[in-house]
């Protein structure tokens, strides 16, 4: 009950924490929702491999000196479109070819990225954010949530049956795409926070939690959403009331949720 | 004669060496019930994909201009944990509640003789529940509304009654007669039962990799096609034509 004060006084106190706060719901938000269907998709340890995939990616623009969100997200495009161009092309489950690509790409990264930039590519500093950071994550998870929702009912018919959505005319492959571009934004956004090696937790755990408790999609989709603001709100407040590292916190605050879910598990 | 809704035409599925199905010929005219009838692995279902475009093939398919198509895919299972609803299912049509809940009681989902306030806890019983909750006969029909809920000028059933018991399929074949009479829907179907394609078809499509007979099932379910369509193991029809 005291901590309640604290919390606020923390807030008030600090600018930065604030902006933190903002920027972290923001990417948790979307990172929930996004994460629904990739759990739906049975993506969850695509989603983890994803974010190990951008480690190369920030390490060339640490080396070219340029934000690490760009040199993230490049990386990121190029494995989701050989990601989707597998699922077209085969029936095969992607697995093996995403298992290889992510340990080549983090034994590369880890090469490349300058020793002292390691550990926070790795597990993420939020407490480094600038305005540059809110207002990129602000417009950015606009887009990601507002398109999501627009071809959410399409992707489940998807998720469903591929013949069923495919013969009612729905261009699944260009669905599947645009889905997983929105998975490489929020990836690329989540390492902010969480680092290359926790952003796959921070999209896949909220919206687990979010499926053990709801009987219907839009249930489900409202929980991923507040799962995933939670987690990121309890592990940046947590980390900054204890003066740690906020990475992983957030990720421990969606384990617990996702465990407390489990009780009520429908 | 009445309108051809559907010409195929020298239809091949499959790769050079290893064919689905080779060499179909036959047509459909508006208003018909076609069954089409095969063993297992006979290409039945690739058939239906291959006529709703789903699949590259070889040769000529040609619906009518302006058609709309349902179709029924063979029984599916759906993830007990996928967090959907029997209402969200059906409204991926784009449609109003009442018309959902006037094609689940012409299904026999929902009966209406129950009071009205209990009839309304019904429907918003299987509406609200979870689709990976229904059992396979609930699953089916629902399916089956899916299919009817817009309209359709034609529907392709693969196996419309599989996992339903006897009651209810005698229900669902009552409802695609009745829709074949009241509004001259034109249905394919894919069936194992005889018995059903006597009754209800009006052609029959014989199908074992290629097409062994096309006609009314009085003319062209002989003992001699079957047994070639069958391998010789159909025993439903006995001939004792010996010497």
């Amino acid at each position: 009950m005291a901590a309640k004060p604290d919390f606020i006084n923390m807030i008030a106190m600090d600018n930065s924490l604030l902006l933190q706060l903002i920027i972290g719901i923001l990417i948790g938000l979307s990172a929930g929702y996004v994460g629904s269907f990739m759990v739906l998709r049975k993506m969850s340890l695509v989603g983890d491999a994803l974010s190990h995939v951008a480690l190369p990616g920030i390490a060339i623009a640490l080396l070219m000196n340029i934000n690490p969100f760009f040199g993230a997200f490049t990386a990121l495009l190029l494995a989701i479109l050989i990601i989707w161009f597998l699922e077209k092309k085969t029936e095969l489950p992607s697995e093996t070819l995403v298992g290889i690509m992510f340990t080549l790409s983090l034994a590369l990264g880890l090469l490349l990225t300058p020793e002292p930039e390691l550990l926070e590519a790795l597990s993420g500093d939020i407490t480094k954010v600038t305005f540059f950071d809110l207002w990129l994550t602000l417009a950015l998870s606009m887009v990601i949530i507002w398109t999501l929702k627009r071809i959410a009912d399409n992707l489940m018919l998807g998720i469903i049956s591929k013949e069923l959505a495919m013969s009612l005319k729905i261009p699944i492959h260009k669905i599947n795409f645009i889905f997983l571009f929105l998975a490489a934004f929020i990836v690329a956004l989540g390492i902010k926070v969480a680092g290359t090696m926790l952003t796959g937790s921070l999209v896949i755990i909220p919206a687990a939690a979010a499926k053990n408790i709801s009987v219907n999609l839009s249930q489900y989709s409202k929980w991923a959403l507040i799962f995933g603001a939670l987690s990121a709100a309890a592990g940046l407040l947590s980390a900054s009331y204890f003066d740690i590292s906020p990475g992983p916190t957030i990720i421990l605050s969606a384990g617990m949720i996702f465990l407390g879910t489990l009780v009520f598990k429908k | 004669m009445s309108e051809v809704i559907l010409k195929v035409k020298d239809l091949s599925v499959g790769f050079e060496r290893d064919k689905v199905i080779t060499g179909l010929d036959f047509s459909v005219n508006k208003g018909d019930v076609v069954a089409i009838v095969g063993p297992n692995g006979a290409g039945k279902s690739v058939l239906f994909r291959a006529l709703l475009g789903l699949i590259p093939h070889f040769g000529q398919i040609e619906w009518a201009r302006d058609l709309k198509i349902s179709y029924v895919p063979q029984k599916f299972s759906i993830d007990k944990e996928l967090p959907l609803s029997v209402e969200e299912f059906l409204k991926f049509k784009k449609k109003k509640t009442a018309d959902i809940v006037d094609t689940l009681e012409s299904l026999g989902i929902m009966t209406a003789k129950h009071a009205h306030h209990s009839e309304f806890h019904l429907q918003e019983h299987i509406l609200k529940q979870r689709l990976g909750w229904l059992s396979g006969g609930q699953l089916q029909r629902v399916l089956i509304a899916w299919a009817l809920l817009d309209n359709p000028d034609v529907l392709l059933f693969d196996e419309p009654t599989a996992g339903i018991d006897l009651g209810g399929e005698e229900t669902i074949y009552n409802l695609l007669k009745k829709l074949h009479q009241e509004r001259n829907m034109t249905i394919l179907l894919i069936s194992h039962d005889l018995n059903i394609v006597y009754k209800y078809a009006t052609n029959v499509l014989c199908l074992n990799k290629e097409m062994i007979c096309y006609g009314t099932p009085s003319t062209v379910l002989d003992p001699s096609s079957l047994a070639k369509l069958y391998g010789g193991e159909a025993g439903f029809y006995k001939h004792d034509r010996h010497g």
